[in-house]
């Protein structure tokens, strides 16, 4: 009996191990399935950004309320985590509280402040769940979250909840057996938060007791190695790519725009038609039409997105009633990602479908709508741009569709003929200068 | 007032010592030149040795790079660079955060490698160093005014202080915006929308931005770009605001207040 709960906990481990691995490198290859663009230089801003805006979560302080709250939600998961060690120690060895005899005190103190923080992680998931389905916010309400979005955002927290109660009860299940001198429970002074269940315990026998601190051990760690598996089909996948997705964002300017070097080495030989190399290509895509033509940064960014919206709160666009909102481009992308990422499980490569991410999950008129400036890319808690995803493809409507509204087409034109966006003559433009 | 083009500089044996550049709404536009004769004016009463390009100067490409006409941007970039790079040009000012973003971020790649500063900064500079002297009690004196960002100023370029020091040095009451800085709300200009009509929506950008800024019972509406002036110009009239409530741009403010 002994020996079979170690080995079903071994098989459970290397099952969702293997599990996880498996989706994670499905992930990986999806995002590789972008444009090589090189973001390895300057390691030194780099690891800067993923110290401040992943790890100290900066951009979040812009609402100090939440951003607290939601730094205790994420400390708190990755401390008590920590337990989580132990508990696959104990797990494999067939021990229980393997550290205890070890760290002494430090281990009473060190699971009472698991305990803490794990009630901390309720409250906030309480707030948290309320503020999505109660409190009117405009951001959450939105209709990107309609369906699976908004589910998903509900299940994260509820798993959350469940997850720690269970640590808890199953402490405070532990704590009247060490209290009655019960075999296999070895002392280890009283904790702070799971006492207080305890006293609901008083009544019931060893044997209620020692299921209950069972069963919760078991649903414990089976649900933990459940929530890793979910998080590849989840918003909640950010816990993780949060930090590639900081080390890689770009460092230049907001306002620089990726350059085009096929495009402009296509206008030099134009204007300098001497330098045509005799072996020069004419490039097979201008910007992108789909996943495989956008950057593998901006894939990440999709991969990386929470979905909570801060950038389509801020865009100018979705704020005056514009479709465009740049939460719908990242979600979007992703959807478009997984989709191909299946077409290849099934077909072993890529095989059309018909469908691009333009047109098919992104319309012309959300594109049409961005005014480029930047607020969704600076809103971003976890350094994503939708703004480079809107460029690309617009250079694809534009180069490769010859698709811009007539007024665009106009002031194409002009710029092309009178040096200016406007129908004035180039010989008018230092007009002013007589009128001084 | 002279203002000597580059061609009569170098016709004349002389260098500037900047080149401002006009840029296309400073150029033509009525309401952006009077932003372009007013920074004219200034340069010209600290005694800066300037020149413009003139007629040789073309638009830097970026309506067409943002709306994702890349060729077009690409030609207009060649042929700037060719021009600017021709006379050796090393340090360029602009009234026009569009074209200082382009020109100060975009072109070096493609071979223009300039000292790129936008107005208010040499506002900023030339306040600084005492070149410009403001009246004592000047128009603005006491006066609310509220500075809207400019999207190729600030989060394009991180520039938010130049503009508001400057505003400071007139002694007037800074109101800010609800969303201001880096949270500073698009007039709807950007991205080429300057040209089109918007998508369908329930509200104009510029007018949106337009109430915050009247909510701040501000009497002036600074701005530093030629497109945010129009657009929160228009926005000012659509309120029927435009006998209280006054846009104008840095410059005009500072031309305005010099001894």
């Amino acid at each position: 009996m002994h020996y079979l709960q170690q080995i079903l906990f071994v098989v459970i481990s290397v099952a969702a191990v293997w599990l996880f691995a498996k989706k994670a490198g499905e992930i990986k290859r999806n995002i590789l399935l972008g444009k090589k663009e090189q973001l390895n230089d300057q390691p030194g801003k780099r690891w800067n950004n993923l110290l401040l805006l992943a790890f100290g979560q900066k951009k979040m302080f812009k609402n100090p309320l939440v951003a607290v709250m939601h730094f205790l939600i994420y400390a708190g998961f990755i401390i008590i985590n920590l337990e989580v060690l132990e508990i696959v120690l104990d797990g494999i060895l067939g021990t229980h509280r393997l550290f205890a005899p070890v760290l002494g005190n430090l281990y009473n103190w060190l699971i009472n402040a698991f305990e803490w923080l794990a009630l901390g992680v309720i409250v906030v998931c309480v707030v948290f769940l309320s503020r999505r389905n109660i409190l009117q916010l405009k951001r959450f309400l939105s209709k990107d979250l309609n369906g699976w979005p908004r589910s998903d955002a509900n299940y994260i927290l509820f798993t959350e909840i469940i997850l720690m109660s269970l640590f808890l009860t199953m402490n405070a299940a532990d704590q009247v057996l060490q209290a009655r001198g019960s075999e296999h429970y070895l002392q280890t002074g009283s904790f702070a938060v799971s006492s207080l269940i305890s006293l609901l315990f008083s009544g019931l026998n060893d044997g209620s007791l020692t299921a209950i601190e069972r069963s919760c051990w078991w649903l414990h760690i089976v649900g933990i190695f459940a929530f890793l598996n979910y998080l590849p089909y989840s918003k909640h996948l950010h816990i993780l790519l949060a930090f590639p997705n900081a080390y890689f964002a770009r460092l230049e300017p907001n306002g620089k725009m990726k350059n085009m070097p096929e495009v402009q080495k296509e206008v030099l030989y134009a204007m300098q038609p001497e330098t045509v190399p005799a072996d020069a290509v004419p490039p097979a895509h201008f910007g992108a039409r789909d996943i495989f033509e956008l950057s593998w940064k901006s894939l990440l960014d999709a991969y990386s997105c929470t979905e909570c919206g801060r950038c389509t709160a801020s865009c100018p666009a979705n704020l005056t009633g514009k479709q465009l909102s740049p939460r719908r481009i990242m979600m979007a992308t992703r959807d478009r990602m997984e989709d191909v990422g299946r077409n290849i499980n099934q077909n072993k490569s890529f095989v059309t479908d018909n469908k691009t991410l333009l047109h098919d999950y992104i319309s012309v008129e959300e594109l049409r709508a961005c005014t480029t400036c930047n607020a969704c890319v600076e809103a971003c808690p976890v350094s994503i741009s939708p703004l480079d995803i809107i460029t690309e493809l617009r250079r694809s409507l534009i180069m490769e569709e010859s698709n811009a509204p007539q007024e665009w087409n106009s002031t194409f034109s002009n710029i092309e003929n009178n040096f200016a966006p406007w129908k004035f003559s180039p010989d008018e433009r230092d007009k002013w200068v007589g009128e001084l | 007032m002279k203002v000597n083009t580059m061609a009569e500089m170098m016709a004349a044996g002389e260098s500037p010592d900047i080149l401002f550049w006009v840029g296309c709404a400073g150029s033509f536009d009525q309401r952006a030149q009077r932003i372009t004769k007013a920074f004219a004016a200034i340069l010209d009463k600290v005694g800066f040795k300037y020149a413009i390009l003139g007629k040789e100067e073309a638009c830097t490409g970026d309506p067409a790079r943002r709306a994702g006409n890349e060729f077009l941007f690409q030609m207009m970039a060649y042929q700037n660079i060719q021009v600017l790079n021709g006379y050796g040009i090393k340090k360029i000012v602009t009234t026009c955060p569009h074209c200082f973003n382009t020109l100060k971020n975009e072109y070096p790649e493609l071979g223009g490698n300039y000292e790129v500063i936008h107005h208010t900064t040499l506002l900023q500079q030339l306040i600084d160093e005492g070149r410009i002297k403001l009246k004592e009690g000047g128009s603005f004196k006491g006066k609310k005014i509220s500075y809207h960002d400019s999207c190729y100023l600030g989060r394009a370029n991180d520039i938010y202080e130049a503009p508001r020091k400057v505003l400071e040095a007139l002694d007037a009451e800074l109101v800010e915006m609800k969303r201001c800085r880096t949270n500073g709300l698009c007039c709807g200009a950007g991205g080429a929308q300057m040209f089109k009509e918007d998508e369908p929506g329930d509200k104009r950008i510029n007018i949106e931005r337009t109430d915050e800024a009247l909510a701040t019972g501000a009497s002036f509406i600074a701005s530093a770009c030629p497109f945010c002036n129009t657009m929160m110009t228009d926005g000012v009239k659509n309120r029927e605001k435009e006998n209280e409530v006054a846009v104008l741009d840095l410059a005009e403010m500072i031309a305005a207040s010099m001894e």
